[in-house]
């Protein structure tokens, strides 16, 4: 660090950027490595083609789309919640949203990469962009995927720059802080911020409206995502509760991943002093309202198609309730609800290790419940001639490894880079309460306008 | 004198500061207060709180709303495919690339307006002190006049508490 000062909260909140250890170098050096790995399998893929995976007549929809799902609904812990605790004012959210934020950032840019990946010509992904292609033909915008392109880059332009306009201040910090290269960096990055009441002003209110803007964008991507499968007489797709089945899902998987950040950070960067027990089991409390939610869904959307009993639907129903999928569901039932709900309904039970072993089981849980959406239905059309099955193949397997390092090296690196917790908002936090204003609100405005 | 200012480490020293060049006579707008986070609770942060954003952000959504209505109705007539039975403009599926387009416009208009308010990027100005990410909060006047300067160098130090500098 170049600068003293008399500033404990900064001091240990940028502690990391100017310190690194060495198992920062060891982790980053073996994540990039399976990154790479990951990177030479689409390569292989390239290169021989898609036939190297898996995925072949019915089941055209693998791994690759149960990963797009699945990294598109962790997004959701981010920048949904930190807008929800925003605009709620809740004082517990100051240590939680850059966290938070973080992650729906990294999970959208991967999330993004799957149908690319999945592609078969992934160098002609661009034409999904809205501009006339060949022979003056732009993209069908009656299209779910078309839809998908919208949905998503908004949400990540949203995300992007929600997370990034409260980090300006950090950056100042930062930047008075440092000397040289670093200094300039960070200075660029600051864009000349110097804490001017307007400039707060500004901040605050433009956060506001990005926070009312994003709720609904983050909705519509999941809902978005749903419609996808909804779109299609696909047994056990075509269903009118996709939509809010998804973002439940969606919000739920990113509940988890946000605790299992949260207590990483907490450990490896002794953040113990501002992630506190209480913010765990704050979330713990909302991970188990959203495990009862999505309980509430599966029951749901399972006693309507038994009800029904329509002939495809229901060989979807019991190839993954007493058929070859059936391991994997149960398995599913126990990691997003069985195991879930009593850590987080004792109290005694919910504290960071509980909050952590409940998020770890839903993460495998709504894995698993993506992989059962996507793959059984497609194994299983209306027609039993066209049945068959799907085996993932090893570049499928490396792939998604790689993109659990990828966002675990991403999110190192930036918590390398960026104080992870936000400083002048853990500041406003501490300030004293109640207001030591002397004059109203009315009175207020009626001297503004009066003064020069 | 360029510049005179005082750096206080307490948020009401720095309101009685404010209030202190007031008394000698200097304009609102000439005050200028820097800080590390917003006082909210403080009079003189209630400056310049009048803003056009929410408006700014209402005209992006709509240029967005207009933008996604016609690059989706307009496309669709210039190669008039018929798709699974549906027609020619689709409004149901529509509505999606709209709505997205609609709060991508209010969002980027919310991002480029309040960095044009805010004037970011911008310089640092010649009043700034490194010490105000620090904590501490800044009020000054930048560039008063020769016999002014004297006097407000005084009703600054006048406030317990802070510390006066000047650039000359």
């Amino acid at each position: 660090m170049n600068r003293t000062s008399n500033n404990p909260l900064a001091d240990d909140l940028v502690r990391p950027l100017f310190h690194t250890s060495v198992w920062f170098y060891g982790s980053v050096t073996v994540l990039a490595s399976i990154v790479l790995c990951g990177a030479a399998a689409w390569g292989y893929q390239l290169w021989y083609g898609i036939g190297v995976a898996g995925i072949n007549w019915p089941v055209f929809w693998g791994f690759y789309l149960t990963n797009f799902v699945f990294w598109i609904g962790i997004s959701h812990a981010g920048t949904l919640i930190s807008a929800i605790l925003r605009l709620v004012n809740a004082r517990w959210r100051r240590p939680v949203t850059r966290c938070a934020e973080v992650i729906t950032v990294f999970a959208l840019m991967i999330g993004a990469m799957f149908p690319v990946i999945h592609l078969g010509r992934p160098w002609l992904a661009f034409w999904l962009a809205p501009y006339p292609s060949a022979r003056e033909i732009w993209p069908n915008f009656r299209s779910p995927l078309a839809w998908d392109f919208f949905a998503i880059n908004t949400y990540l332009t949203g995300s992007l720059l929600f997370l990034l306009l409260p980090m300006i201040p950090d950056f100042a910090l930062v930047r008075d802080r440092s000397t040289g290269l670093r200094k300039r960096i960070y200075g660029l990055l600051a864009l000349g911020w110097q804490g001017t009441t307007k400039q707060w002003h500004r901040l605050e209110a433009g956060m506001q409206i990005m926070a009312i803007a994003i709720i609904p964008v983050a909705v519509s991507v999941h809902t978005i995502v749903s419609f996808d499968f909804s779109m299609a007489t696909v047994p056990m797709w075509h269903s009118t509760i996709f939509g809010p089945y998804f973002v439940a899902g969606a919000i739920f998987s990113g509940i988890a991943a946000l605790i299992i950040a949260m207590a990483a950070l907490r450990r490896l960067l002794h953040l113990e002093a501002y992630l506190h027990p209480v913010h765990f089991e704050n979330l713990g409390k909302l991970l188990l309202l959203m495990s009862l939610l999505w309980g509430y869904f599966v029951f749901a959307e399972r006693l309507t198609v038994w009800y029904g009993n329509e002939h495809s639907e229901m060989a979807v129903f019991w190839a993954t309730q007493r058929g070859e999928y059936a391991p994997l569901y149960w398995t599913m039932v126990i990691c997003n609800f069985v195991i879930p709900l009593p850590i987080l309904a004792l109290r005694q039970l919910r504290t960071v290790a509980g909050t952590v072993v409940a998020s770890f089981a839903v993460l495998i849980g709504m894995w698993l419940e993506r992989f059962l959406i996507v793959v059984p239905s497609l194994a299983r059309k209306p027609l039993s001639y066209t049945w068959g099955e799907y085996t993932p193949q090893p570049v499928e397997i490396i792939l998604m490894v790689a993109t659990f390092a990828a966002m675990i090296l991403l999110y190192m690196l930036f918590s390398k880079f960026v104080p992870i917790i936000s400083i002048w908002e853990m500041k406003v936090g501490n300030q004293p309460h109640p207001p030591v204003v002397t004059e109203t609100e009315d009175e207020l405005a009626g001297l503004w306008k009066a003064r020069p | 004198m360029k510049a005179v200012y005082a750096l206080y480490t307490d948020p009401d020293a720095a309101q009685r500061a404010v209030n202190a060049l007031r008394t000698e006579g200097v304009a609102e707008r000439d005050i200028v207060v820097m800080s590390s986070e917003p006082f909210e609770e403080y009079e003189f942060s209630h400056r310049d709180k009048a803003t056009w954003l929410h408006w700014i952000a209402g005209a992006g959504g709509l240029a967005g709303l207009i933008v996604g209505y016609l690059l989706t109705a307009t496309t669709q007539q210039l190669w008039p495919l018929v798709t699974s039975g549906m027609p020619i403009v689709s409004t149901w599926p529509n509505i999606i690339i709209v709505f997205e387009l609609t709060m991508l416009g209010a969002i980027l208009a919310t991002v480029v307006a309040l960095l044009i308010t805010a004037s970011l990027p911008g310089r640092l100005s010649r009043l700034y002190d490194p010490a105000v990410t620090e904590g501490y909060i800044l009020v000054g006047v930048d560039g008063p006049s020769e016999e002014l300067a004297p006097r407000l160098d005084r009703a600054l130090a006048s406030v317990e508490g802070g510390q006066v500098k000047s650039i000359t």
